[in-house]
């Protein structure tokens, strides 16, 4: 369950050593935009031993390396995988062989550590133009990627328009990359509202997200992950009405029912996809009935 | 065995982190410590900074750690990181 | 007209018969920007006293000078509520031969109305003052709002001196002490710096500790059981407290709760609460910004209150025994739940109860809110250097790692715990932090006795010793 991926600086001891108690479901250590060139070593070592003494139980790890056009990302996969976070964040990914290239380069690292190619997923952070109309190549590029990453700032700078608070301008983005991840199976997470003051604002811009069908969405402010988390849990209706869902299910296999509808409406094969999933995820917040 | 080379530094002053310094030397490790909390964790500060060093094969370095509440972990990245910054290309 | 007015504060203090081995009073008022107490105490030691006691409702930084008064035996006794780290660290070395007494901002009152601390003269800075002695905190260049712990003061000295820096014509309306308390009147140039007594705004904590720690005080304020209609609430100046307040207000705003009143020390973030309708009234000892100045000097809501009426525990009630929630800090709490404010955990003075274990008494709910650890030493110790509240007052410890509740409160263990916030036995939250900082040694402590803590009762609950020197 990723409703929330909180950014840390990755070379800034308080907020690292503090990630895990900040609520969100993961956290995204960050060696590529808020590390300077002269400290990415530091930034790297930092993290890497941030992961191995610290607790992180309870909230997944994603490290952000710096893009493969840089000269640092290698060393970043070198001193991290070690440490097996979740995932990866690749920056700046444009095309299926950008993915390709550092998926290679993963499989060999874990070659090396003796771990089962895979063990580190990949996510890929569409950023620019190229990769928003590459999305669904990119997404189905490697069974390592389990999701896309929109990243709004970086990409309205490649699109020469305003990053604005409505995003208009990143609507089409928005919807081409859930479209492109839910065809290619995987999760898709929006990118950071970066007014860290505006909290009314946060929660348009995560409720408009969630619409959308996002998994879940970024933050670059604590402040943030409360109101994401709860605009990405299941409403008690939803819930209420995936144990219907369920419920109708089981009482027409009993009744040897092919079809079985609930409030006039036929439950197809999506409907229970979701009411599973919706359950599952009531579950894991505590919020699920005891008997499913 | 590592050689320190050149002077070399990594951290911050900022709460939380550690300023470390290295520098080449003759005479072993010559560790010099300021902490806030020296009174309470000066010792354990000094075991992991010298344990780092020998992690790292540095026998002959003169060190400051200048330390502002820094957890282990901070501190055993900041001195790893200022041995590779001052050691010899290897 | 020249009323009660004299040429200087030289001729106040000897019209005033000060004379050796007496005791003189100062309120806190201008805080860090206070002029007034190093003025007259320059003048006092220029007349020769010695041996003097000094009782001010707190001291700040801006009274270093006092050390040279201590040097000089001009002062040989210290009666304080609070006290700022660079002049604590001075008394913790031990600058004092007599310890320096603390206690709280309901004890002061309260031991100086029953005679235990008499004082002999008085001297009070007043942003306005009329030639009679009406004086106000509300109006002029330095402005503080509310003059709450100036009453005790001025109505049980033997002889009462007005100082001000804006002396209007008689008689002044709005009065918070009225002329019938007055001996004289000084005006000077000016009582203080405005920098200094109030902050231009306080801003909520930017740091994400201190957010998760609001937004788990929050929670906890909102499953209490007390947050109903009529709720009533102090928190701190600090950043969580203040962020606590901000994501409480919201919870407020969105059930549609008015509280029946705000209390202590009062921010612009409790005067955006009143103004929203989150509470029908502030009660307010002291102000800590201008927007906080502004507001009690226009909203007839928002009331000035004295030290008396806020905390004291010998009148024949106060404020804080009708108080719901208050939100306190901590420099260190240990598994008993007493908490320590008066010094940090080498041992070195930088603080003082204030009003917190006044309104950890009062208040049906007590909650501490704490980082896990500062500077890498962890919050929850075996046992406080110093009991500044004792446990017995305290219900909760809030930190961005869990919350642990005093087993005294089971009602409120359970309503926590069946929200499903992250309660914690205070023990593993103790253990928790320490695997994570490591344990710390503890620190040793000096032979002296540098200060004693007097319960708001009066009684002495604790001493404080002093600090070795450090190398």
């Amino acid at each position: 369950m990723r409703r929330s991926l909180l950014f840390l600086p990755g070379n800034t001891p308080n907020m690292l050593i503090n990630g895990s108690c900040l609520g969100s479901d993961a956290v995204i250590f960050d060696l590529e935009d808020a590390v300077s060139p002269a400290e990415k070593d530091a930034a790297r070592i930092l993290v890497r031993n941030t992961m191995t003494y610290m607790d992180f139980r309870g909230c997944e790890t994603i490290v952000r390396i710096n893009g493969i056009d840089t000269p640092y990302w290698q060393e970043d996969l070198d001193e991290v995988l070690p440490c097996r976070p979740n995932l990866i964040l690749l920056p700046k990914t444009g095309t299926a062989a950008d993915v390709q290239t550092a998926d290679a380069y993963m499989t060999q690292v874990e070659q090396r550590l003796g771990l089962a190619p895979n063990t580190v997923g990949l996510v890929a952070l569409i950023e620019t133009a190229l990769g928003v109309e590459n999305a669904f190549a990119i997404a189905s590029a490697s069974p390592r990627v389990t999701a896309l990453f929109l990243g709004a700032e970086d990409l309205t700078a490649d699109l020469q328009c305003k990053r604005t608070k409505e995003s208009r301008e990143i609507e089409y983005a928005r919807t081409r990359l859930v479209v492109a991840a839910r065809a290619a199976g995987v999760d898709v997470y929006d990118t950071p509202f970066t007014d860290v003051n505006d909290d009314e604002g946060i929660e348009v811009d995560a409720l408009h997200a969630k619409a959308l069908g996002f998994t879940g969405k970024a933050s670059i402010s604590p402040r943030h992950v409360e109101v994401i988390n709860r605009v990405f849990s299941p409403s008690q209706a939803d819930i209420d009405y995936a144990y219907e869902v369920m419920e109708a299910i089981r009482i027409g296999k009993e009744q040897g029912k092919g079809a079985v509808a609930l409030r006039g409406k036929m439950i197809d094969a999506p409907i229970v996809a979701r009411a599973q999933r919706t359950i599952a995820m009531a579950q894991e917040l505590g919020l699920g009935r005891e008997e499913a | 065995m590592t050689e320190i080379v050149r002077s070399a530094s990594a951290g911050t002053m900022e709460s939380s982190d550690v300023y470390v310094e290295i520098e080449p030397g003759q005479a072993g490790i010559e560790l010099r410590l300021e902490s806030v909390v020296k009174g309470q964790f000066g010792p354990a500060i000094e075991e992991v900074v010298r344990e780092v060093l020998d992690q790292c094969g540095v026998e002959n370095a003169k060190v400051s750690v200048r330390d502002r509440g820094a957890l282990d972990c901070v501190i055993r990245s900041r001195v790893e990181t200022a041995v590779k910054r001052g050691r010899g290309n290897t | 007209m020249n009323g009660k007015v004299v040429k200087s504060i030289r001729e106040a203090i000897s019209l005033a018969g000060l004379k050796d081995g007496m005791t003189i009073s100062f309120h806190h008022h201008l805080r860090n920007g206070d002029y007034v107490l190093n003025l007259v105490m320059e003048e006092v030691a220029r007349l020769g006293i010695r041996d003097l006691t000094v009782n001010a409702s707190s001291l700040f930084d801006i009274h270093l000078p006092l050390l040279d008064h201590i040097q000089s035996h001009v002062v040989t006794g210290i009666q304080t509520d609070y006290m700022s780290a660079a002049l604590g660290r001075e008394i913790s070395r031990g600058a004092m031969e007599k310890p320096v007494q603390f206690r709280t901002h309901g004890g002061r009152p309260s031991d100086i109305a029953l005679g235990r601390t008499p004082i002999d003269v008085a001297f009070i800075a007043a942003p306005a003052a009329d030639p009679m002695g009406n004086c106000s905190g509300k109006y002029g260049k330095s402005a503080c709002g509310s003059l709450g712990y100036a009453y005790p003061d001025a109505m049980y000295a033997k002889k009462v001196v007005v100082i001000t820096d804006n002396l209007v014509d008689y008689p002044l309306l709005d009065w918070s002490i009225p002329e019938s308390y007055v001996d004289y009147v000084v005006c000077v140039e000016e009582i203080g710096n405005p920098k200094g007594i109030v902050s231009g705004t306080t801003q909520i904590t930017r740091d994400p500790v201190g957010l998760v720690m609001a937004q788990n005080a929050a929670k906890v304020i909102q499953y209490s059981g007390l947050l109903k209609e009529g709720f009533s609430f102090q928190t701190g100046a600090g950043g969580a407290s203040l962020a606590a307040a901000k994501f409480l207000k919201d919870i407020m705003l969105r059930q549609q709760i008015q509280g029946s009143f705000g209390l202590g020390g009062i921010t612009g973030y409790m005067v955006d609460m009143l103004q929203a309708g989150c509470f029908r009234s502030l009660l307010d000892v002291q102000c800590f910004d201008l927007k906080a100045v502004e507001s009690i000097r226009t909203d007839p809501r928002h009331q000035e209150i004295s030290a008396m009426h806020y905390a004291s525990p010998s009148h024949r009630s106060a404020v804080v025994d009708s108080l719901d929630v208050v939100i306190l800090g901590a420099t260190e709490i240990d598994t008993d739940f007493n908490v320590n404010v008066h010094t940090d955990s080498s041992g070195c003075i930088m603080g003082g109860s204030g009003g917190h274990s006044d309104t950890a008494a009062g208040a049906k709910l007590a909650m501490i809110i704490a980082p896990m650890f500062r500077a890498r030493l962890p919050i929850v110790t075996d046992h406080v250097t110093c009991v500044s509240t004792p446990g017995k007052d305290i219900d909760v410890l809030v930190t961005q790692g869990g919350i642990a509740v005093n087993e005294k409160n089971r009602e409120l263990k359970e309503r926590l715990t069946a929200a499903g916030l992250p309660v914690l036995d205070i023990h593993e939250l103790k253990e928790k932090a320490e695997r994570i900082t490591g344990k710390p040694r503890k620190m040793p402590r000096g032979e002296r006795t540098v200060a004693e803590v007097i319960s708001r009762e009066g009684t002495l609950q604790d001493v404080i010793y002093s600090v070795p020197d450090q190398d």
